[in-house]
C-alpha cells in the first residue's frame, strides 16, 4: 500500500480507488459545459470596467454588427428576471445585487451578456461593447473612507451568541504574561480549475440548467424562483464538479440570466465565464482583521481571551463568518470575549470558501498561542497540552470525542519535533534560516438532512442515488462503499448516481457534512432493506435461517448469515417473490424542524452540530511545518510538512489522506502565496488569472505528510464519521507563520508572508 | 478574437515581404505580427490587447538556420525559432556558458519552454496587469497618451529601474539578461536586406512613448543571436528571486558572468531583471568590480551603484534592497563558482 492508501486502522475503511478515477483521468467523465446539448447558442458576458457608479449608455451598434451575434441581454431588456433575497447559506442566491445596471455596486459586476452562433463571435462582440459610465469614488476595503462597519450581534439572530464568557478584564489584568496582537489575512478567490459555466435547455416549459453545484436542489429552487416557474419545472444536473470549494454552492447572477437568453432564444445557451470573470461573478473569502488579547500565568494555564474581528462585506449583503464561535471552544482559556464586525465595502459579497469560519480566526488565534508560548518560554506542544479541555469553555457541554493532543503527539514525534532548538534563527543549514512551527486544525463536525434511495438485486447488484455532489472528494467512493458494507457485497457490485435532481435530494455540500448525512441516509436505506432480507429469511419454513433470530443475522458475501448458517441473497428474493429491493431513506439530524426534509426538496437544507448540540462536535489536527528562509533574498520555502488529523470514522484512507493532503497544501499556499490585489485607486481586483494569483507549484509542495488517528465517536451521526474536507487547511497558515518566527524571530502577523516582510 | 488574415511563410524573406507594409514593427498598434511559439501573441490577441489584422506564421522556417544551435570556436548561434527548452538543455551550452542555460531553465514552465522561441521570448510583452486587461482606460503602452494606471495603482511587479512618469512596467523576461551580460548581438531580416545590433540596443526605455518598444524597424524579423566566447562566460550564472519555488516571473533577478584571477576580477558583466523597464546592464556595477580584489565589501557597493537610480512607488520600493541583496548574492556565488 503506498502512501497516497495507508493502510487502514481500526475504524478506518479501505482505501477502494475512486469509482469515477478511470472515466476522470482518460477524459471521459463529462461536467456541465461538456454535456452535449443540440445546436447550442455561446454567451459571453460583460463585466462593468468600475466598482461604483452608473451606466450611462451602452452602445452596441459595433457589437451587433459583429457576424452571427443573435442577441445582448442588458438591463434594458431582462426585467422580467425577479431578484431573489440574498441567502448566507445554500438556501438563497449568493448576492443580492443581481439586476444588470444601471446601478454598479462592484469591479466585475455582470451588465450584459452577448450570445451568438460562435462562442469566438459572442466575445468579439462583447470586446466591442462601448459603454458609458459616470463613475463614483469606491471604497475598496478596510481603512478606506466611506466604509461603513456594523457589529453582527445586531444584525442577525445567529450571532446573537457570540461566545462570552467571565470577566476578560479582570482576567488579563491579573494574568503573568500577556500578547496583545493585530492580525490580517487578505482577499482569496477560490479559483477551482473548473471554470462558472452554465448551460440551458428548454424543452417546452422545462428546462434543464447544466451547471457544476454543491446544491443541486438549491440551484433547482433559486432558478425556478429567479424565473418564476415552479420547481418541478427546472431540473439541474452536475456529475462532476471541478472544483468548487465553496465558490458554487449558492446561485449566482448568471444562471438566470442564460436561462432568460436560452427561453427568449429558443435555443440551448452555454456560458462558460472566463477566469478573470470569475473572480467577480461569484464569491470569495473576504480579508480579516483581528485584535486579540490573551494572557496566561506563569505555569502556562490561560486565564483570558479576547477576540475582535472585522471582517469585508458588500454594501448591500450582510455575509460574515465569524470564527469566534469555533476559535473560543479550543482550549480552556478560562474568561472569554468575543465580538465581530463586518465592514461594507464597495465590492461583491463574498462567500464561503474552503472552512470559512475557521481559516482566518484560527490562523489569528493559533499565532497568538504561539506567541504567547515563546513570551512564555514553553514548548508551543506542551503549551497546548496544559490547555487541553475535554469541556466548552463558553458552556460546560462535552466534548462527543477530542482527541487533540493525541494528533499533536503523533505528529510531532514523525517530524522530529524534539530535536528543534527552541531559539528563533538558531537552526541553519548553511545560506538557509530553519525554523519549525505547528499549529492546531479544528472543524466543526456538521451532519445535515439528506435523503437516498437504494436498490439491492437478487445477484448482488447495488444502485445508490442521492443528488450529492462529488466535489473531487470521493462522495461517489465512500457513500457507495457504506452500501456495500451495510449489504454485504463487494465495492465493485455498487454503482452511485450523485449530481441530478431526478434523484432524492441531499444537502449542500458545504460545512463538510456530505459523507456524515449521504452515508447516513444510505446506512439507513441499506437497514429497511436488510430487515426486509432478514424477516424473510427468519420466518420462512425452511432453509439454513429459518427460525433464527433476527437480531442475530447480517449480510456478507452476497449472503443472508447467521452464526454457523447462511444462504445465497438470490434464495432470500425468492422467498420474497421479488427480483429487487428499493428503499428510500431520509435521514435528519437531531433537533431537525419536523418538515426538514420537506425544506430540503424546498432546496433548504438543515444542518446541525459543531458548538449546537448537547454536545461539541469537532474534528481535531495537529500540524508541524519547517520553512527554509534564505538569509539574505529571504525566499521562503516549505520542505516539509506533517499532519495527525482524527476524524472519528475514515470511510476511506486513500480520499480521506487526499483531502487532508491538499487541505494541508492550500494552507500553505494561503500563509505563502495567495492574495487577490485590490487596486487602492479603482477598487478592482488586479491579479485576476492564475499566473498572478499565486498558488503552489510541485516545486513548492515537498514532504507532506498526513497520519490518520483512529477515533471513534458515536455520538456524532449514526455513521460516526466527521468531515475531513475543511479540516486539512485549517492551522496550517498559523504553523507557517510560526516556522517562519522561529527561523528567522520575526513575527509577521499579516498574511501572506512574502519576502519583503523579512528583507 | 478579431479576424485576421493568416500566412504561413516558407522563407524568411517571403515574411519580411509579406508583412503589411507601414507598420510600426512589433509594437501594439502594428497590424501585422509574427506568430513563432504563439504562447505570448495569441494570447494577447485572445485578450484584445493585441489585434494584427495579418499573422505571419514562420514555423515553417524552423527548417532553416532560424531552428538551429550552432557552436564553434568563433560563436555561439541561437536560431530564433529555436524552443526555449532546447536551448536550456543544450549540454554545450550549460558547459560553456550556464547563464543562458540557467535563464531559460528558470523561465515558464516546461511546456511554454517547449512552445516558445528564442525570439518571441526577448520579444514577449510586458505583464502589467493594466497592459493586459483592456477595462482598465489608462495605459500609456496600450493606448498611448491615456495614462498610466499603474502609477497609483498596485505596483509591487513594476520596475524601479529606467522608469518614466508615462510607465513603470516591467520587462519581464529572462533570457534577455543573459543576452545583454555577455554582449550578444541580434541578427536581424528586413525589407532592406540583413543587420545585427547589440542585443542590449534592441528594447527600448519607456521615456514619453511606452507604446514603442523595441529598436525594430516595421516589419523587421529576429533571425538570430550571435554570442563570441569571452573569457568570463564560463563563470557565469543567472539568480531569479520569486515567491515561488517555480513557474513565476522574478521579482528580481541578475545575470552574471566574471573572469577572475586570483581573486582579481579582470571582468564583470552584470545585466538585471525583475526590476527595470528593459533587460538593463549595470555597467556602473560592473566598473566598481573591474580589476579589483573580489570582496564582499565590493559587491555590495556594486549592488548599491547598480541601483543607484531607482525610483519606487508605493507597493514596489522592497525591489531596491531585494535587487541589491540578489546582485551581491549572485556575484559572491559566482566567485566562489568553479569555472
Ligand atoms: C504563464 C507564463 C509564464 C511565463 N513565465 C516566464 C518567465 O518566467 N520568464 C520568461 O522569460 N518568460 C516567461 N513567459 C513568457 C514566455 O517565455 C514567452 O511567452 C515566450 O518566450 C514567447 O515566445 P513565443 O515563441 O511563444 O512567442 P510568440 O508569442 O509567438 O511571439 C511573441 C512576440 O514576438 C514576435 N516574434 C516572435 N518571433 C519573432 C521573430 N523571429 N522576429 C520578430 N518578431 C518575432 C511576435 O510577433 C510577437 O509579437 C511566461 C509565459 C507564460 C504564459
Ligand atoms: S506601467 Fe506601462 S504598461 Fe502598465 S499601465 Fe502604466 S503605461 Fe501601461
Amino acid at each position: 500500500m503506498s502512501a497516497a492508501a495507508p493502510q487502514p486502522l481500526a475504524n478506518m475503511g479501505a482505501p477502494e480507488p475512486r469509482m469515477d478515477g478511470r472515466a476522470k483521468v482518460t477524459g471521459e467523465a463529462r461536467y456541465p459545459s461538456d454535456m452535449p446539448v443540440s445546436n447550442p447558442a455561446f454567451a459571453f458576458l460583460v463585466t462593468s470596467a468600475i466598482a461604483k457608479g452608473r451606466i450611462n449608455a451602452i452602445d452596441q451598434m459595433r457589437a451587433r454588427a459583429v457576424p452571427g451575434v443573435l442577441d445582448i441581454f442588458t438591463h434594458e431588456n431582462t426585467g422580467d428576471l425577479k431578484e431573489i433575497k440574498f441567502a448566507s447559506g445554500g438556501a438563497g442566491a449568493s448576492t443580492s445585487i443581481q439586476q444588470l445596471g444601471p446601478e454598479v455596486f462592484h469591479d466585475g459586476q455582470i451588465i450584459a451578456m452577448v450570445v451568438a452562433d460562435t462562442f469566438e463571435a459572442a466575445r468579439e462582440a462583447a470586446y466591442a461593447l462601448k459603454v458609458d459610465y459616470a463613475e463614483a469614488p469606491a471604497a475598496p476595503s478596510f481603512d478606506s473612507p466611506g466604509v461603513e462597519t456594523e457589529d453582527v450581534t445586531q444584525l442577525h439572530d445567529s450571532a446573537k451568541d457570540i461566545p462570552s464568557v467571565g470577566d476578560v478584564e479582570a482576567a488579563l489584568a491579573g494574568a503573568d504574561v500577556v500578547v496583545d496582537a493585530q492580525y490580517g489575512t487578505p482577499t482569496q478567490h477560490h479559483n477551482p480549475i473548473e471554470l462558472f459555466t452554465t448551460t440551458c435547455v428548454w424543452n417546452g416549459d422545462r428546462l434543464t440548467v447544466h451547471e457544476p453545484s454543491q446544491f443541486m436542489y438549491g440551484l433547482k429552487n433559486n432558478v425556478a424562483r429567479k424565473l418564476d416557474v415552479g420547481p418541478e419545472q427546472v431540473r439541474t444536473i452536475s456529475h462532476f464538479v471541478g472544483g468548487a470549494f465553496g465558490s458554487k454552492a449558492q446561485l449566482t447572477p448568471r444562471t438566470g440570466l442564460v436561462a432568460f437568453a436560452a427561453r427568449k432564444l429558443h435555443r440551448p445557451v452555454k456560458l462558460v465565464a472566463t477566469r478573470d470573470q470569475g473572480f467577480t461573478i461569484a464569491t470569495y473569502r473576504a480579508e480579516t482583521r483581528h485584535r486579540i488579547r490573551l494572557g496566561a500565568r506563569r505555569d502556562g494555564k490561560l486565564v483570558g481571551y479576547e477576540h475582535e474581528g472585522f471582517e469585508i462585506t458588500s454594501r448591500p449583503d450582510k455575509y460574515f463568518v465569524a470564527g469566534v464561535e469555533d476559535a473560543a471552544r479550543l482550549y480552556a482559556y478560562g474568561a472569554v470575549k468575543t465580538k465581530v464586525n463586518i465592514v461594507h465595502a464597495d465590492r461583491n459579497t463574498p462567500g464561503f470558501m474552503r472552512s470559512p469560519p475557521v481559516v482566518p480566526y484560527i490562523y489569528a488565534i493559533e499565532t497568538a498561542m504561539d506567541e504567547l508560548a515563546a513570551k512564555l518560554g514553553m514548548d508551543p506542544v506542551e503549551f497546548r497540552r496544559v490547555n487541553d479541555t475535554t469541556t466548552d469553555p463558553i458552556s460546560g457541554k462535552p466534548y462527543s470525542s477530542r482527541s487533540l493532543m493525541q494528533c499533536y503527539d503523533q505528529a510531532a514525534a514523525a517530524f522530529r519535533w524534539m530535536a528543534r532548538d527552541p531559539h528563533p534563527g538558531s537552526m541553519r543549514d548553511g545560506d538557509w534560516l530553519i525554523g519549525w512551527g505547528c499549529a492546531t486544525a479544528v472543524y466543526p463536525t456538521h451532519f445535515g438532512s439528506a435523503t437516498a434511495r437504494v436498490r439491492l438485486l437478487a445477484n448482488g447488484d447495488v444502485r445508490v442515488q442521492t443528488a450529492a455532489h462529488d466535489l473531487g472528494t470521493g462522495a461517489y467512493t465512500v457513500i457507495g462503499q457504506m452500501a456495500a458494507e451495510r449489504l454485504g457485497v463487494p465495492f465493485s457490485a455498487v454503482k452511485t448516481e450523485l449530481g441530478d435532481s431526478e434523484l432524492p435530494p441531499a444537502s449542500v455540500a458545504g460545512g463538510s457534512n456530505t459523507t456524515a448525512s449521504c452515508c447516513s441516509a444510505v446506512m439507513k436505506a441499506c437497514h429497511a432493506i436488510r430487515a426486509k432480507l432478514f424477516h424473510a429469511a427468519a420466518t420462512a419454513n425452511e432453509g439454513p435461517l429459518a427460525g433464527q433470530q433476527i437480531s442475530g443475522l447480517t449480510l456478507r458475501d452476497g449472503k443472508v448469515a447467521a452464526e454457523g448458517a447462511e444462504e445465497p441473497l438470490a434464495e432470500t428474493f425468492k422467498r420474497l417473490g421479488v427480483g429487487a429491493i428499493e428503499e428510500y431513506a431520509e435521514s435528519a439530524p437531531p433537533g431537525a424542524p419536523a418538515d426538514a426534509i420537506a425544506s430540503l426538496y424546498a432546496g433548504k437544507p438543515t444542518l446541525s452540530g459543531g458548538a449546537h448540540g448537547k454536545k461539541l462536535m469537532y474534528a481535531f489536527g495537529a500540524e508541524f511545518v519547517e520553512v527554509r528562509v534564505h538569509k539574505d533574498t529571504c525566499e521562503i520555502r516549505v520542505p516539509r510538512a506533517v499532519g495527525a488529523f482524527a476524524g472519528g470514522r475514515i470511510m476511506n484512507t486513500r480520499t480521506a489522506h487526499s483531502q487532508l493532503m491538499g487541505g494541508m497544501i492550500w494552507g500553505i499556499s494561503s500563509a505563502l502565496h495567495e492574495a487577490t490585489e485590490i487596486d487602492p485607486v479603482r477598487a478592482r481586483y488586479v491579479n485576476d488569472n492564475l499566473a498572478d494569483y499565486l498558488v503552489p507549484v510541485n516545486a513548492d509542495v515537498q514532504a507532506v505528510d498526513v497520519i490518520l488517528v483512529p477515533e471513534v465517536d458515536p455520538d456524532v451521526n449514526p455513521a460516526g464519521v466527521k468531515g475531513l474536507g475543511e479540516l486539512g487547511n485549517v492551522g496550517t497558515a498559523a504553523a507557517v507563520s510560526n516556522a517562519v518566527y522561529h527561523a528567522t524571530g520575526r513575527r509577521i502577523r499579516q498574511l501572506p508572508i512574502r519576502l519583503e516582510k523579512l528583507l | 478574437m478579431r479576424p485576421f488574415i493568416y500566412t504561413r511563410a516558407n522563407s524568411p524573406s517571403f515574411a519580411v515581404q509579406t508583412f503589411p507594409s507601414g507598420s510600426a514593427g512589433p509594437d501594439v498598434e502594428s497590424p501585422g505580427q509574427y506568430l513563432a511559439g504563439g504562447t505570448n501573441l495569441i494570447d494577447l490577441m485572445k485578450i484584445d490587447v493585441l489585434r494584427p489584422q495579418h499573422v505571419i506564421d514562420i514555423n515553417a522556417l524552423a527548417s532553416s538556420p532560424l531552428g538551429i544551435i550552432s557552436t564553434n570556436a568563433q560563436e555561439l548561434r541561437l536560431g530564433a525559432l529555436v524552443h526555449m527548452a532546447d536551448a536550456a538543455d543544450h549540454p554545450e551550452i550549460n558547459r560553456a556558458v550556464p547563464v543562458i542555460a540557467q535563464s531559460l531553465r528558470l523561465a515558464a514552465s516546461q511546456q511554454l519552454r517547449n512552445m516558445a522561441s528564442l525570439g518571441g521570448n526577448v520579444l514577449q510583452r510586458t505583464r502589467c496587469p493594466y497592459y493586459r486587461d483592456v477595462s482598465y482606460s489608462q495605459c500609456n503602452k496600450r493606448r498611448p497618451g491615456s495614462g498610466c494606471a499603474a502609477l497609483d495603482g498596485f505596483n509591487r511587479m513594476h520596475a524601479v529601474l529606467g522608469t518614466s512618469d508615462q510607465c513603470i512596467a516591467t520587462y519581464p523576461g529572462d533570457f534577455a539578461q543573459a543576452l545583454i551580460a555577455l554582449d550578444a548581438q541580434v541578427e536581424l531580416q528586413g525589407a532592406n536586406g540583413t543587420r545585427a545590433i547589440s542585443v542590449g540596443a534592441l528594447h527600448r526605455r519607456p521615456g514619453d512613448r511606452p507604446d514603442l518598444e523595441t529598436t525594430l524597424a516595421p516589419g523587421e524579423m529576429i533571425t538570430a543571436f550571435v554570442i563570441k566566447p569571452a573569457p568570463w562566460m564560463r563563470r557565469s550564472l543567472y539568480l531569479k528571486i520569486r515567491d515561488r519555488g517555480s513557474y513565476e516571473f522574478a521579482l528580481a533577478s541578475a545575470a552574471v558572468a566574471m573572469d577572475l584571477e586570483d581573486g582579481r576580477v579582470r571582468e564583470a558583466r552584470i545585466a538585471l531583471g525583475g526590476v527595470a523597464t528593459v533587460p538593463w546592464r549595470a555597467q556602473a556595477a560592473e566598473a566598481l568590480l573591474r580589476d579589483q580584489l573580489f570582496s564582499e565589501a565590493n559587491a555590495q557597493a556594486a549592488a548599491d551603484a547598480a541601483f543607484a537610480g531607482a525610483r519606487t512607488r508605493e507597493h514596489n520600493a522592497f525591489k531596491v534592497e531585494l535587487g541589491k541583496r540578489t546582485l551581491k548574492r549572485a556575484l559572491t556565488e559566482v566567485a566562489a563558482m568553479e569555472a
